[in-house]
């Protein structure tokens, strides 16, 4: 009983101690603290966004705290992360959410404390409940790659033999709008927008999924060589399954005539644009939406303004650009070098 | 008086007690079965070629199309040889896809990145599958935690070394070529038959060693007192003991010996994906442990054949690439992944309850 009171006792003397010097501090330098709170720290993607955020808090004077869950999918981790920015006083919080729907709550109790939450590369569920969400338009993305395979093939594009290589069977909402944004932008009815599969096309030979890796990138296209060896353009969801797909054209001797596209923009994918293994890829930019959302924390903790969102999205869209060595009429594009110069990994 | 009683035997009934009425056709083929457990998943993998060459038509029959299977299951192949071994002892192994790709992103690693020559570098690698294994094995022999409870903790520790060791970033397919492309020796292919369909039927490198591992093992298995004191221990661990077995020591030799086909595993492995790719192989624990239940070894330890694991991914290839071929989407392929397994072990379940 004694030993509990005690620990009671110095437990709350320590809290008034903490919260005494955090006061101190803020009245002191009148500095603005912000969170950043990712997945993980070890995929490239969010090393370089907590680059970007870093060096443009340091910019602006802003003190900035990292967070990352232990693995992708470590919702737990991120939750106490949220909590603990938002008792340090922190002005805003940039958030990439593992588990987009159950996190909701706790942003909201967040924004009732006055914080701004920004959710960078991943929406949350509803998309609402952040104050704004800085990310990749995935669509456009996917569009930019099935306009530029159209445009490359020319009349060819009418009787073209297309393998889809998605993301994974739960289609998560990532993998659905660059498929979707691929077809559209091909000229390709999606039928319901909503999921991918679903098409009629003769034109499409089939959807296989990669799980974003080299490995399954290279099942997936053996699987849709094998329903038609003559298979000339190559939709994948990433860098790495496109270079998957790339060993299984190679074994079969058909690397030459096929046409692959992807998205990401990451360093290693730049560079198989360069060597010819990938036509054309949408790069999404990580360090942009993190130097931003710091932008928009500043502004917040300094007249009260929130962030727009870009006109007809539900969201505020970070830009994407279709890189290629290859540039066609109608599809606006950066070369190789400025590629490679704005990649990230 | 001399009377012979016994006599009287000579006229008696000289049959013993057996069952009444003949065995039906399924009885046969029961008790055929229990005598012969390796013959099931033989049987399954006839029965589904021939089944989805009927639905799939001639593409699926075609030498290309048997081959790539064999590509495709190659690697699982191997990595259900050491899960193999260690459900016998009536442990399992979650690890054994982790150890694999923390293997060969050692081999990548030192070959490529730090140039060291190859050879070297998978020698290094492959060691340390076998450290990994080692690590297992003496978690579950001197600490005497359960081997899920091991391998599901090691799992994560290795997989997250993964990640820390090469920060996500594959090591591209162009830069094994330049640096060291002995890496990929096993994406290595012999090409034997003009084909029908417009390619060649490629058997690779990796295929070939796939095969030599399980004959290796099935050898060492039936052949050699370890692995007659693997079954054992297997078996029963305090019978096994009473013969003289030093169980903890054949316990550890198994999981240093996992760890080793892992590492093996791995340097195929870069073969097949033409990368050295951290993100890869993420299940694919779970589809070696697929291919040894439906290979029909008993996840209770001391019964079944290592090459039944071989059908037992041969099935689980052919089911997959046949479904695709008939074209079903990837969703379907999943779900009658899964029907296979509760399939496979319904049979063993009904031949186990074998009336003798």
């Amino acid at each position: 009983m004694k030993l509990t009171s005690k620990l009671i006792g110095s437990t709350a003397a320590a809290t008034v101690a903490g919260l005494l010097s955090a006061t101190g501090a803020m009245a002191d330098g009148h500095a603005v603290s912000a969170c950043l709170i990712t997945k993980t720290d070890i995929n490239p993607f969010f090393v370089k966004m907590k680059e970007g955020a870093t060096a443009k808090a340091e910019e602006l004077g802003i003190s900035l705290q990292s967070y990352a869950g232990k693995v992708d999918g470590d919702h737990e981790t991120q939750v106490q992360a949220i909590e603990t920015c938002v008792a340090s006083g922190a002005k805003g919080i940039l958030l990439t959410a593992s588990d987009t729907k159950a996190i909701v709550p706790v942003v909201e109790a967040a924004r009732a404390e006055g914080v701004l939450v920004i959710a960078l590369d991943t929406p949350l569920e509803p998309i609402s409940a952040a104050d704004a969400t800085f990310a990749t338009d995935n669509f456009e993305a996917g569009r930019l790659i099935g306009a530029w395979a159209a445009a490359t093939l020319g009349d060819a594009a009418a009787d073209a033999k297309i393998a889809m290589l998605d993301l994974n069977e739960s289609q998560p909402s990532v993998g659905v709008l660059r498929d979707q944004g691929f077809l559209t932008g091909f000229g390709i009815d999606v039928k319901d927008v909503s999921k991918w599969g679903d098409e009629d096309d003769p034109r499409i030979v089939g959807n296989d999924v990669t799980s974003g890796n080299e490995e399954g990138g290279r099942k997936a296209m053996e699987n849709l060589l094998l329903k038609d060896p003559d298979i000339n353009v190559v939709y994948t969801i990433n860098e790495p399954s496109a270079a998957g797909a790339y060993e299984t054209l190679k074994s079969f001797g058909k690397e030459e005539g096929v046409l692959i596209v992807s998205v990401d923009g990451g360093c290693p994918g730049v560079k198989d644009v360069e060597a010819g293994v990938i036509g054309a890829t949408s790069q999404q930019y990580p360090l942009l939406m993190a130097s931003l959302g710091i932008e928009a924390i500043a502004a917040w903790a300094k007249d009260g303004t929130k962030p727009e969102n870009t006109p007809g999205l539900d969201f505020f869209n970070t830009g994407v650009s279709l890189v290629t060595g290859e540039a066609v009429d109608g599809v606006p594009s950066i070369g190789i070098a400025e590629g490679l110069d704005r990649c990230w990994g | 008086m001399a009377d012979n009683f016994e006599a009287e035997l000579d006229s008696s009934d000289t049959s013993v007690a057996e069952f009444e009425g003949h065995r039906s056709l399924l009885d046969k083929f029961q008790h055929f079965l229990h005598a012969n457990p390796a013959m099931v998943p033989v049987i399954i993998l006839a029965v589904s070629i021939v089944g989805f060459g009927l639905v799939a038509g001639e593409r699926f029959f075609s030498p290309f199309t048997l081959g790539l299977i064999m590509q495709q299951v190659a690697i699982v192949g191997i990595l259900a040889c050491a899960q193999t071994l260690v459900i016998l002892t009536a442990g399992i192994d979650l690890s054994v896809g982790a150890v694999m790709v923390l293997s060969y992103v050692v081999m990548g690693n030192l070959g490529v990145t730090y140039g060291m020559p190859a050879g070297f570098a998978i020698i290094i690698g492959i060691l340390v599958g076998m450290a990994c294994g080692m690590l297992n094995g003496v978690l579950v022999t001197r600490l005497k935690l359960p081997p899920f409870i091991v391998t599901l903790g090691s799992w994560r520790i290795f997989l997250a070394s993964v990640f820390l060791y090469t920060g996500s970033q594959s090591i591209r397919s162009q830069d094994i070529d330049a640096e060291a492309p002995a890496l990929k020796f096993f994406g290595g292919k012999v090409t034997f038959i003009d084909d029908l369909i417009g390619f060649n039927a490629n058997i690779t490198y990796g295929v070939v060693l796939m095969l030599v591992i399980f004959l290796v093992f099935w050898y060492l298995l039936t052949n050699t007192a370890w692995g007659r004191a693997v079954y054992a221990v297997g078996d029963d661990k305090d019978a096994a003991e009473l013969a003289g077995i030093r169980s903890d020591r054949i316990l550890v030799s198994v999981y240093v010996v996992a760890g080793f086909i892992c590492g093996i595993a791995a340097w195929a492995a870069i073969g097949r994906v033409g990368s050295v790719s951290p993100s890869s192989f993420q299940e694919a624990n779970l589809e070696s442990i697929a291919a040894v239940v439906i290979g029909g070894t008993s996840l209770f330890g001391g019964r079944g054949a290592i090459l039944g694991s071989l059908f037992g991914a041969l099935i689980v290839g052919v089911f997959a690439a046949g479904l695709r071929l008939a074209g079903a989407d990837p969703q379907w392929v999943l779900f009658a992944s899964g029907c296979l397994i509760i399939l496979a072990v319904s049979i063993d379940q009904w031949i186990r309850r074998v009336s003798v």
